[in-house]
């Protein structure tokens, strides 16, 4: 079990008012799953993600990343947990614009402590590893679109994290590009990552082993990861 | 390192924008290191001016009351003793001093002529010494040699000014000046080594340093009570370890000799077992205090005439108005650094993607302080040298066109660079901290 919420909510005040945008989340995930989320805009599915990526802590209930309880942690230890266990896309690669590929790369690694040297390496082999080892040296605005995802699925990978989350990763790319992050997003999971990624189209989700739907911040019943949650 | 390098990128990137932003960093840095070189000239030409480059003699004189004493008509007073061998090794052995001569002076002096033609300037009794520690080097002729002073000999020495006056037409030496109705030969000519060249820029320096300049005549100090029938008390021209030492030299020289040669009237004789004490009682002196606590109001003392000191009051005038000066340009560099703030916030806001991105992928909160830290450090140093440029370049300019002379001080551009910085990391502060505080899910939500 590589990750476990357990009748997780979160709120977001909204002025003074609770607003609920998370409510009553069981969700375990085994190491190596390949999981896709769906569900229509404004139902939580980023909210999730982001306490999922220690990017955020429950309101209440409790969240097990590799057994640590998150909740509890500040925000210097989420940083740090963050670094070592998750690897993040997002749906507009977030790349820094002045730096070159192999650097926006290597970023994960510098904040963990990782020497100059090992660095550059690592990133140049994470590149090699997306398919664009010609190109270390290109800065952002030089590269195409799907070019930027791969670059940002690379320095997702750098770290050897042991969850890779990605929310519509595919979104701002045409069907082309956005089936070659899923060749490769295949690969991952076959190497044994554990991949949980946000969608709204059908065919992407269609390559995950499994798909979950969340509705009004509640995760649909019936799907199995949520089972053993509710009986305990 | 690397956040420097970064930093630097950053800078670079919005070239405008960071000139405009140090412009006030580089405006106050620059008026103060102006102002600063502009003041450390000042005093160092005062000083120069006053002392006389290198020669470090100080005067101690005997004192009646608050004036020199002087002997033209009075008697000599019985209370004050005739310096003897004992006292002159016991002063080179205080603290600052280095060498002492012993003189007797008189000035507009009666009875000197050549022909009919008198004398105004100052006569000298000097002993062997005296030459020496005032830096005279002889021009024409020879020196006084010790047979002068043990045969009693009838010779004197001038100076060009006294040559000038005095023989305008003829070589003097081997001439003779009538001195109280005797005859005395003039065996040389010499010159003060140093020189005293003031550097005259403006009508009052030409007053301050314009009674220097009377001729001179020196005879032998054992001739002096031939020609004035007794010994008169003798004045002593201490020459100082250094030139920082000449108020201490001085000070110890007057207090020793007040201590030990003016037989006070109020209590017993202050006598020779009290010399051993004195050198203790020497390393206390400093600065005025002590010159009030040995001079009697009434009664002889021994003073020494504070070149240093005066230096040191003329500089105090012209830095005090220039001092106010300072406060002025550290008010442009508080706006600078208001300015820099500003700045710093604007870019946190700009780069909140940024920051919100490093936060996700793992960067801990003082990472972020330290990398907005570092720009806003780099931002006010470059600033900061850019100002000790242009600074110095202005003081030049000052010094070209107005002839106030200029001295760039290392310390004082050192001060300012690091000041600088320190600039840059306390307005910095406030948008590093709020960098680092950024909540990495809205600063990513943003786009
Ligand atoms: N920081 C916040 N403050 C207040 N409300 C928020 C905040 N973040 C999200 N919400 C609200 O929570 C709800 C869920 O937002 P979320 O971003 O998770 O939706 P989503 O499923 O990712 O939608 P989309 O598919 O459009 O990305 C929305 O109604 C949103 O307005
Ligand atoms: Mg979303």
């Amino acid at each position: 079990m590589i990750l476990e919420l357990k009748h997780v909510y979160k709120d977001y005040l909204r002025g003074k008012e609770p607003v609920p945008v998370l409510q009553d989340i069981c969700l375990s995930v085994e190491e190596g799953e390949y999981l896709a989320i769906m569900g229509p805009s404004g139902s939580g599915k980023t909210t999730l993600m982001n306490l999922i990526g220690c990017l955020d802590v429950p309101t209440s209930g409790e969240y097990l990343l590799d057994g640590k309880a998150v909740g509890e942690l500040n925000d210097n230890a989420l940083a740090e947990l963050r670094n070592h266990y998750i690897g993040f896309v997002f749906q507009n690669f977030y790349l820094l614009p002045k730096m070159s590929a192999v650097d926006n790369v290597a970023l994960p690694l510098l904040y963990a402590g990782v020497s100059q040297k090992e660095r550059r390496e690592r990133a140049i082999a994470a590149l090699e590893a997306v398919g664009l080892g010609e190109r270390i040296n290109f800065l952002p605005n030089q590269l195409s679109g799907g070019q930027c995802q791969r670059v940002a699925i690379a320095r997702a990978m750098v770290g050897n994290p042991k969850l890779l989350l990605a929310d519509e990763p595919t979104g701002a790319l045409d069907t082309a590009s956005g089936n070659q992050i899923m060749e490769i997003f295949q690969q991952l999971s076959d190497q044994g990552m554990t991949i949980i990624m946000i969608t709204h189209e059908p065919s992407i989700a269609a390559c995950a082993g499994q798909t979950l739907h969340i509705l009004d911040g509640q995760l649909l019943t019936g799907a199995e990861n949520q089972e053993d949650c509710h009986e305990a | 390192m690397e956040n420097i390098r970064l930093a630097c990128q950053g800078i670079w990137g919005h070239k405008m924008r960071s000139f405009l932003t140090m412009l006030g960093i580089i405006i106050g840095i620059a008026s103060i290191i102006t102002i600063v070189s502009t003041i450390q000239g000042t005093n160092e030409q005062i000083k120069e001016n006053l002392i006389g480059a290198g020669s470090n003699v100080v005067t101690v004189q005997l004192y009646d009351g608050e004036w020199p004493a002087d002997f033209s008509y009075n008697p000599v007073p019985p209370q004050v003793r005739p310096i003897d061998d004992i006292m002159h090794q016991v002063l080179e052995s205080l603290d600052g001093v280095d060498q002492v001569a012993f003189y007797t002076q008189r000035s507009w002096p009666d009875g000197v002529y050549v022909g009919s033609t008198s004398f105004s300037g100052t006569l000298y009794g000097i002993d062997d010494a005296f030459l020496n520690v005032e830096s005279y080097r002889v021009l024409y002729g020879r020196c006084f040699q010790q047979s002068d002073y043990d045969n009693f000999r009838r010779v004197i020495l001038l100076d060009k000014k006294a040559v000038n006056t005095l023989f305008p037409t003829t070589y003097p030496v081997g001439q003779v000046v009538e001195i109280k109705g005797e005859p005395f030969t003039v065996v040389g000519v010499v010159e003060q080594n140093n020189g005293f060249k003031p550097k005259i820029s403006s009508m009052n320096d030409y007053q301050l340093y314009a009674d220097t300049s009377s001729g001179a005549i020196f005879l032998p100090s054992v001739m002096w009570a031939s020609v004035y029938q007794f010994d008169e008390p003798q004045n002593v021209a201490v020459k100082a370890t250094s030139t920082d030492d000449m108020t201490l030299a001085g000070q110890n020289v007057a207090d020793a000799l007040t201590a030990s040669q003016i037989i006070s009237t109020g209590q017993p004789m202050a006598s020779d077992d009290g010399m051993g004490m004195d050198d203790s009682n020497m390393a206390v002196p400093e600065g005025d205090t002590v010159g009030e606590e040995v001079t009697a109001p009434e009664g002889y003392s021994y003073q020494s005439e504070d070149l240093l000191k005066q230096a040191q009051q003329l500089q105090e005038m012209s830095s005090a108005t220039n001092q106010q000066l300072i406060w002025v340009a550290c008010i442009s560099l508080l706006v600078g650094g208001i300015g820099v703030m500003n700045i710093m916030l604007v870019s946190v806001t700009e780069r909140t993607s940024e920051i919100g991105l490093k936060k996700a992928l793992g960067a801990k909160k003082r990472r972020i302080r330290r990398q907005f830290l570092t720009e806003a450090a780099v931002l006010t140093s470059l600033g900061g040298i850019v100002g000790v440029l242009l600074g110095i370049g202005l003081a030049q300019l000052i010094s070209k066109t107005n002839g106030i002379p200029v001295a760039i001080s290392i310390p004082a551009i050192l001060v300012s660079v690091v000041f600088s910085i320190l600039i840059g990391l306390l307005f910095g502060l406030l948008p590093a901290v709020k960098a680092a505080n950024l909540n990495p899910i809205d600063a990513l939500r943003r786009d």
